[in-house]
């Protein structure tokens, strides 16, 4: 049987809010596509494993932060590294930041990211909350955005996506996320995956062809997933 | 009293009340017209008020600390409607004044944390319960420990004695600011019963990363069984029959006993207030049991990931056919998010799924293979279908606020609905 490797980077500090259901969302559906998983949880100021066939990361508090900060600075070179050789990344919300150059706070201080990402942010006045909608190169994506930071790309970094509906990266240019090499960046939650099949398809797509150099994805019933995006368009933001 | 601010109130309830609209609009009136109206009513009370607050549990710890104290024979005002805001209690106000007296002793008070603050600044309570500091709807709320330290602010405004829930280390971190003019109590429960009691950390690694605190409990929650529970009071065990069920609202039960202990001090019969217990009942859709056509049916309210996972674990029956309602209302939280961070595989089946979002709540289910009878977003249709579904059956509602209410709404059409108790 082939086997996929999942490290989820800090669950324990960064999981805000239903950050878990990437996981779970990535490991049933490799499993329903016909690998077995194993999960690798990453630890702040544990060895990082190179050998991860997916990577994914999550929001976290001002605190959770703060205490993963130091252990991701420390790894950015490797992160580098892998996201050259094109492992599949997913960065959601505070790591998508701290993936960017550096966050500015409301008092100036920059909090330093791993530059994977050719992008900063800056602490905004308000929070950025409700339902979005973007348009990507893979389809529609539909999530839910709780942000108070304004992420800024630079001319080099291509966007993950365009918005529909909602504010996106900062509110007013109309991106959302990034996308370098196989590593997306979003300010999605909802959790994303479960609602966006294709996206956590892609993702066990490119980590197949890597590891085993070919996918041959195997039929899923997504029925539920697309009643559930039909409504969640329909919502108030 | 200002008594036109009175008059003018209760005219805009009864008038709102004939509209069917919400239950703010006539405390709103009143601090328009007197902005000192609640402050100066709440003010002349014996006891004062007392504050109930944290992000789970409120309703139902506000119910039972009222109904204890009304059995002690004092005279209590509570915010039934769960409106928080200032405002909200104004109009609950409003309805319990007669000729112009708010005849009471006490105002025990249900506020979240956010107003639970600004109530605070206006009128200083005697006492305060602060229950616990969990994951909320953070499209309302923000981060969380934003929330203890609202909570520690109302602590700080509390002129007598503050009540701590020792099990939480946000709630317990709160004793070590306060002045010293400010006694704290604490209520817990045994380690035995840690297992019933998982919180947002443990979900991920097993194990909570804040420390305990080892602080004395005034009541300890000892065990329970369905029909019984023992609380340590004093370093004295008291049994009682009661008819709230689940470890959580046992636990609630402990907070309340705690408060009302504190009000009485050592006036306090241990073992007469802890056998009042037998006759506190449920609050409104919070485990709140009905019998529809002779099938028993019990309304859970689930709100936040802590609290679906708290009734999973403590009043999920295997036995019976279960209804999961979730809408998005503001009231609801927007974001579904939340319900990725309950784990459902101990479900064995759900019968019907409902609600807005009710495709989002079986495709969580689907990734935790729990079997679904059906999804049905209309909640008439949902609910005849469930009630038809193995009927006399035991059945077992968990529901998200307004979903809650529109469900109650169906089943008091279809049947008197009687409490079975």
């Amino acid at each position: 049987m082939k086997t996929l490797k999942i490290m989820c980077l800090y669950p324990n500090e960064m999981n805000i809010y239903g950050d878990h259901g990437n996981l779970l969302t990535l490991q049933k559906r490799a499993q329903w596509h016909g690998f077995e998983t194993e999960y690798i949880q990453h630890e702040p100021d544990k060895p990082l494993d190179t050998t991860a066939d997916i990577i994914i990361g999550g929001g976290g508090q001002d605190s959770g932060q703060d205490k993963i900060q130091a252990d991701l600075l420390k790894n950015g070179a490797v992160l580098r590294q892998l996201a050259a050789d094109g492992v599949p990344m997913l960065m959601i919300c505070g790591l998508y930041q701290l993936f960017g150059h550096y966050f500015e706070t409301h008092a100036g201080h920059h909090i330093d990211g791993i530059g994977l990402f050719d992008a900063w942010t800056k602490a905004g006045p308000t929070r950025l909350i409700g339902n979005v909608i973007t348009e990507t190169e893979l389809g529609e994506i539909i999530g839910y955005e709780n942000h108070s930071g304004l992420t800024h790309l630079n001319k080099n970094q291509s966007a993950f996506g365009r918005v529909i509906k909602g504010a996106g990266n900062n509110g007013a240019d109309g991106t959302e996320g990034a996308r370098r090499y196989n590593v997306f960046g979003s300010y999605l939650h909802g959790p994303i995956l479960p609602k966006n099949p294709l996206l956590a398809d892609e993702l066990i797509k490119i980590a197949a062809t890597n590891k085993f150099g070919k996918f041959t994805p195997r039929k899923i019933d997504d029925c539920l997933a697309r009643q559930a995006r039909n409504i969640a368009a329909t919502r108030p933001r | 009293m200002n008594k036109s601010a009175v008059i003018i109130g209760k005219l805009v309830r009864a008038l709102s009340r004939l509209r069917g609209g919400g239950s703010a609009l006539p405390g709103l009136v009143v601090e328009k017209i007197d902005p000192n109206f609640m402050v100066d009513v709440l003010r002349k009370l014996p006891y004062g008020v007392a504050v109930v607050s944290g992000t789970n549990g409120k309703t139902t710890t506000t119910k039972i600390a009222a109904d204890l104290l009304k059995s002690q024979g004092l005279r209590v005002f509570t915010n039934k409607t769960g409106s928080n805001f200032t405002r909200g209690v104004v109009s609950a106000m409003l309805g319990d004044i007669k000729n112009f007296k708010f005849d009471f002793d006490i105002a025990v008070l249900e506020l979240d944390e956010a107003h639970a603050v600004k109530f605070v600044e206006q009128v200083r309570p005697n006492y305060a319960l602060l229950l616990n500091v969990l994951r909320d709807q953070l499209d309302r709320f923000g981060e969380i420990d934003k929330t203890a330290k609202l909570l520690a602010e109302v602590a700080k405004n509390t002129a007598k004695i503050v009540v701590l829930n020792r099990e939480d280390p946000l709630v317990a971190a709160i004793s070590c600011c306060l002045p010293r003019s400010i006694k704290v109590v604490n209520y817990g429960y045994v380690p035995k019963l840690a297992g019933f009691f998982p919180n947002d950390d443990e979900l991920h690694s097993g194990v909570g990363k804040l420390k305990k605190s080892s602080a004395k409990a005034d009541v300890e929650l000892k065990s329970f069984t369905d029909s019984h529970a023992v609380f340590e009071i004093n370093g004295r065990n008291y049994s009682t029959e009661i008819a709230i069920s689940g470890a959580h609202n046992l636990f609630n039960a402990a907070g309340a006993l705690a408060l009302v202990r504190a009000i009485f001090g050592s006036k306090t019969d241990d073992k007469k207030l802890t056998k009042s217990l037998r006759k506190v009942e449920p609050a409104f859709g919070r485990g709140e049991k009905l019998l529809i056509n002779q099938t028993p049916i019990e309304l859970i309210l689930v709100k936040n990931p802590a609290g679906f996972r708290l009734s999973l674990k403590s009043q999920y029956s295997a036995a019976a056919d279960v209804l999961i309602a979730i809408n998005d209302h503001y009231a609801d939280g927007r974001d579904m998010s939340w319900l990725w961070d309950v784990d459902f595989r101990t479900l064995k089946s759900v019968g019907v799924v409902s609600g807005i979002r009710a495709y989002d709540m079986a495709l969580r289910l689907k990734y935790d293979d729990v079997k679904i009878g059906l999804v049905e977003s209309d909640f008439k249709k949902a609910v005849k279908e469930f009630l038809s579904q193995n009927s006399r059956q035991p059945k077992q509602i968990f529901c998200t606020y307004t979903a809650m209410l529109t469900i109650r709404k169906i089943l008091s059409k279809l049947d008197k609905v009687e409490r079975a108790l």
